[in-house]
């Protein structure tokens, strides 16, 4: 097959020799040009290590060239590859075909984003929520000269948020969230994992700060304790437990 | 008013319900079902000082409990500066509403006018 010259030239193929394959539909939709979002229908063939991304990339590759995907690293660390797949979100680069233990895998772009086209999403909302958040340390002496030395933690200190800073803005959260499913201002487990992630950070002065900024009518009281975020985030970061422990220093039960 | 301190009573006005509303059922239990529900003893109840007191209480409590959550739901479902206004005025008012005609029953069966 003739390579097309503005196809990043790239070696993703799964050999197409392979003995399993998928029927992989991708939800095609413009939001600009059509009235509802319909499906194509592609057989794929896949080994056992072969991710949802590299198919879809197959797909591009040998079928449809307009399939519109985003993604970067292909090893979840960009975080830019999260779609509904089976239903659920996740990366589609960290998602093996063989895992999902299915003959249909059916990618959809994510719940509670505005689509782009196809698999893309807009994510201006999930960072303007984070920004709101202030993701950075608070402190009067925060810039540095080059002669100073850095803010020494110890282990102990980097343990108590270190989990937290494994975000990689995926919005995996988000988009499983029952309450950002109809509260377009809620501030969003994503966002309020990464707040907790400063909080507890022991070189950070801005605490009170944080707080303020999510104790408001569409902040931190809006989470109903779902735990959905928890269960689809694929760096652990577990913002339900971060939001628990926000809430605790809003009740008093820490300082 | 921050939104903490509001959850705060919410979940306050819950646990408070919790013991109260299970005092509420213990006394209903002094009688028969069909009895409980007597004239005589509605009145009765009616005319108990420390009991109407407990009912006041719960009357309170769960409106102000239930109104809140109600605001929750509805802040949820739609966004919009005067939608938010609206639901938020509306149920402090439907809360006041409800803890007035409440307590009308009360206060007059205590004046004698039932
Ligand atoms: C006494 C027993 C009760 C307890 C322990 C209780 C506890 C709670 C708690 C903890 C919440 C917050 C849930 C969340 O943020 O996800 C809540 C919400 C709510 N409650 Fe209650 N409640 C009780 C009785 C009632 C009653 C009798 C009513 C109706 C008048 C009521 C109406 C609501 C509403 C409408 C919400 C908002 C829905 C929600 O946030 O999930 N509750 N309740
Ligand atoms: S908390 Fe997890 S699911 Fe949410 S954006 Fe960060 S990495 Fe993704
Ligand atoms: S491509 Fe980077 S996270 Fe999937």
């Amino acid at each position: 097959m003739a390579q097309v010259s503005s196809i990043a030239d790239e070696q993703v193929s799964t050999p197409l020799s392979s003995s399993k394959s998928i029927l992989l539909r991708i939800s095609k939709f413009n939001p600009q040009l059509d009235e509802s979002s319909k499906f194509l229908e592609f057989t794929v063939p896949y080994e056992k290590w072969t991710t949802v991304l590299e198919a879809i990339l197959d797909v591009k590759k040998h079928f449809d060239h307009s399939v519109a995907v985003r993604y970067s690293c292909r090893q979840a660390t960009c975080g830019s590859c999260g779609m509904m797949i089976n239903g659920k979100p996740k990366l589609a680069c960290f998602t093996k075909i063989s895992e999902l233990d299915s003959d249909v895998v059916t990618v959809e772009p994510m719940n509670n984003f505005p689509v782009i086209r196809d698999l893309t999403v807009g994510f201006e909302k999930l960072f303007e929520k984070h920004q709101k958040i202030k993701p950075y340390l608070i402190r009067d002496d925060a810039d540095m000269k080059s002669d100073e030395r850095e803010f020494l933690q110890s282990p102990q200190e980097v343990e108590q948020y270190i989990q937290f800073a494994n975000c990689i803005k995926c919005g995996l959260c988000n988009s499983a969230c029952p309450t950002m499913a109809t509260d377009s201002s809620f501030v969003g487990p994503q966002a309020l994992a990464q707040a907790y992630r400063y909080v507890a950070d022991s070189r950070d002065k801005g605490k009170d700060t944080r707080l303020n900024i999510i104790d408001e009518s569409h902040g931190i009281w809006r989470c109903h304790f779902a735990g959905s975020c928890s269960q689809v985030c694929p760096k652990g970061v577990d913002p339900a437990m971060g939001i628990q422990f926000l809430r605790g220093y809003l009740l008093g039960f820490r300082s | 008013m921050k939104e903490s301190t509001i959850m705060k009573i919410h979940y306050g006005t819950a646990l408070a319900s919790v013991g109260l509303v299970a005092v509420h059922i213990l006394m209903r239990l002094t009688t028969g079902f069909a009895d409980s529900l007597s004239y005589e003893n509605v009145l009765a109840n009616y005319q108990s000082i420390p009991y109407v007191i407990m009912l006041e209480l719960i009357l309170i409590l769960l409106a102000v409990h239930g109104f809140n959550g109600l605001r929750v739901i509805l802040l949820e479902l739609k966004q919009g500066r005067v939608y938010e206004k609206a639901v938020s005025y509306g149920c402090v008012v439907a809360m006041i509403v409800l803890i007035g005609y409440g307590s009308r029953t009360i206060i007059m069966t205590n004046m004698g006018m039932v």
